[in-house]
């Protein structure tokens, strides 16, 4: 470890399931949605976290926070292993670390007026009271763009660009130093997502905030990462700093989820053969590396042994987890 | 269809009028949407949620809920209006010369049915295939449509699915009747981006093997961009602009095409260097509210007085390069032509 310690560290993180069956619900199998997963975000940094639906990147983010106990690994705020902490200072981690969630409609109590949605954190915490808390809220509303007015108004009221400023707005309350932000945009239209977009990039500069951004749209991970990490299957395949990625994926899955992506450009000869075949179930994840199934360089011992995540470049900060590189 | 007229286009939509009955009175969800579509072609209609995009898919298909209707203009298809046509000749069409792809394959696969069961109805309803020889139609479809295996996946139920498998099967039913036009409403939105990229895929080679005019519904312009010949962007029930989809793309002419094109990083952007996104302020206007001349306005950057009066007519743009460029704006980009 560096002499500053990151903001937020996972180190061989592991979250599993159990898969019940029958009346007694008994335990049949387990599903490792996280696998030994090793991620840092440094002060001011913003960390993306990218990956097909199933390939754990929800349950990362929700681990990192805290909202899941992960079975294996640790989780350290500034150096510290949360599982080491008292009651108190995990008390005092959590308002460190908060979570914007992807869907504005599902996520605010439908039943509380915006007043109320931002009074809970400070309540919840016991902090800012009376005129104090007043005043915070109010900033808070200003800081994401939306009126006082707005704080009377109930979540129906509220259109869905709306609605996730409140989410971020209830996520900053309490001033964390790491947001983790779980496809914060991907529920809203074209024309709103840049304005949100833009407005967690000022948030960032302004307040000088860490964000784990989570996200399937390679474009705006691109747009908004510093560092990016490449999951498949409840593993991290591949991570480099965001530029690097971009220009040169080393990873196969890499490459062709970089290019399944659509061009913009309508001049750009519309590809040819993508890559084939499904996902496997995180139920049936293919021995030796996950990837094999689908992989078109794949070679036997692709088949045998995991590979584990190295260093392929010179400069050591691009690690990817392939047999073949 | 019996009578063809030599010279009609695949599909022509005329002055379409659809509209809701709400608590609030009737709301018109497609307000004078006019389009055509040439045999082979793949015509896209881009824009947000509510722009009234699905609305018009549904309408030429004739699978509007109860609560709608077509109040006004024509569909024609070969040449005959289908608005005009008896129901039972309506139904023959659907399914045969006309079919549909949906948005979520997870709902519009029947749970309880095996998958290739289902596809064979198809053939069934029409008359177009024996029992016996369903069977083996069925089997070469769902091997057109690239899906592994097809005689285990004959008898598997959708939940045995994964969603581009299941997407895959509803592009081999509504292709089994081969028919002339396929209307696809967001068919890969749900679907994770490699399989999205095998969608399209497939999209394009049955087109090419077929020559099937396609109407592709979406939000995503870089999927307009991998797939459309031309591009139809609607704004809040009505065409803003359309045209080829060089022109549209790279000399989008009206002002809420600009705007969109903007909002999206381009491939390279970061966030370094204070290099911010262009911003469309404001939302969709809703469809209750009455507005004067441009619906747009509110929210334009070009807005001038005119624009709150007069509604702007969809006319041809100056800097069209390619067939028929027009933008519905009294001030678009590059002039008036």
């Amino acid at each position: 470890m560096s002499v500053v310690a990151p903001l937020l560290q996972a180190d061989a993180l592991s979250v599993e399931f159990p898969v019940r069956r029958g009346i007694l619900r008994r335990e049949v199998a387990r599903l490792r949605a996280v696998q030994r997963v090793s991620v840092e975000v440094r002060a001011g940094e913003v960390l993306g976290i990218v990956g097909e639906s199933g390939c754990g990147k929800t349950t990362l983010g929700r681990a990192m926070v805290g909202l899941i106990e992960p079975d294996a690994g640790t989780l350290r705020v500034e150096g510290r292993d949360i599982a080491t902490l008292s009651t108190g200072e995990r008390r005092r981690m959590t308002r460190d670390v908060q979570m914007v969630f992807q869907d504005p409609f599902a996520s605010l109590n439908p039943r509380k007026r915006i007043r109320r949605i931002l009074e809970l954190p400070f309540e919840v915490h016991g902090l800012a009271g009376g005129a104090e808390r007043e005043a915070r809220i109010r900033e808070l509303v200003a800081l994401v763009g939306l009126s006082a007015e707005h704080l009377d108004s109930w979540p129906h009221e509220l259109s869905g660009g709306q609605r996730q400023r409140v989410g971020i707005a209830r996520a900053l309350a309490l001033q964390p130093k790491v947001v983790v932000l779980d496809e914060p945009l991907s529920a809203l239209d074209m024309s709103i997502q840049s304005q949100v977009l833009n407005l967690l990039v000022d948030l960032r500069e302004r307040l000088n905030l860490s964000y784990v951004f989570i996200s399937h749209d390679l474009s705006i991970v691109e747009y908004l990462c510093d560092s990016v990490a490449v999951m498949y299957l409840g593993r991290v395949v591949e991570s480099a700093p965001a530029a690097q990625l971009f220009a040169s994926p080393r990873h196969p899955y890499t490459q062709a989820l970089l290019d399944a992506v659509p061009d913009p450009d309508p001049r750009r000869e519309r590809r040819g053969r993508p890559l084939e075949g499904d996902v496997p179930g995180l139920l049936h994840a293919p021995d030796g590396c996950a990837f094999h199934t689908r992989c078109p360089l794949a070679q036997p011992r692709c088949r045998e042994s995991a590979p584990e995540l190295r260093v392929v470049d010179a400069t050591g900060l691009q690690r990817a987890a392939c047999h073949l590189l | 269809m019996s009578a063809t007229a030599p010279s009609a286009s695949l599909l022509e939509i005329d002055g379409l009028v659809t509209s809701f009955r709400t608590p609030r009175g009737q709301v018109r969800a497609v307000d004078g949407v006019s389009l055509r579509v040439e045999r082979g072609q793949t015509v896209c209609i881009a824009g947000e949620s509510g722009c009234g995009k699905s609305v018009t898919a549904l309408s030429v298909m004739g699978l509007l809920p109860d609560v709608a209707r077509v109040d006004a203009g024509a569909i024609r298809f070969n040449g005959v209006d289908v608005l005009a046509l008896p129901p039972r000749q309506r139904r023959g069409l659907r399914g045969r010369s006309l079919a549909m792809v949906f948005q979520e394959p997870m709902t519009a696969l029947n749970p309880v049915q095996a998958i290739g069961r289902q596809v064979a109805e198809v053939f069934a309803i029409h008359g177009t295939a024996g029992r016996a020889e369903a069977r083996a139609k069925v089997l070469a479809l769902l091997r057109q449509v690239k899906i592994a295996d097809p005689e285990r996946r004959y008898d598997e139920y959708p939940h045995q699915m994964s969603g581009g498998m299941k997407q895959r099967v509803m592009i081999a039913m509504a292709l089994a009747n081969r028919p002339e036009l396929l209307i696809a409403d967001e068919p890969t939105t749900a679907l994770d981006v490699t399989i999205q990229a095998q969608v399209l895929h497939l999209l394009r080679e049955l087109q090419r093997e077929l020559g099937t005019g396609i109407v592709f519904v979406t939000h995503d312009l870089a999927v307009v961009a991998a797939i459309a010949d031309r591009v139809v962007v609607m704004y809040a029930g009505r065409v803003v602009e359309q045209g080829g989809v060089l022109d549209v793309l790279e000399r989008p002419a009206h002002p809420y095409t600009v705007g969109l094109l903007a909002a999206r990083p381009r491939p390279g952007q970061t966030r370094h260097g204070g290099d911010r996104l262009a911003v469309i302020p404001g939302t969709v206007p809703s469809p209750l509210e009455r507005i004067a001349g441009c619906r747009y306005q509110a929210r334009c950057p070009r807005v001038q007085e005119r624009c709150r009066v007069d509604v702007p007519a969809l006319a041809r743009v100056a800097n069209g390069a390619e067939d028929g460029h027009a933008a519905a704006c009294h001030f678009p980009e590059g002039g008036v032509a």
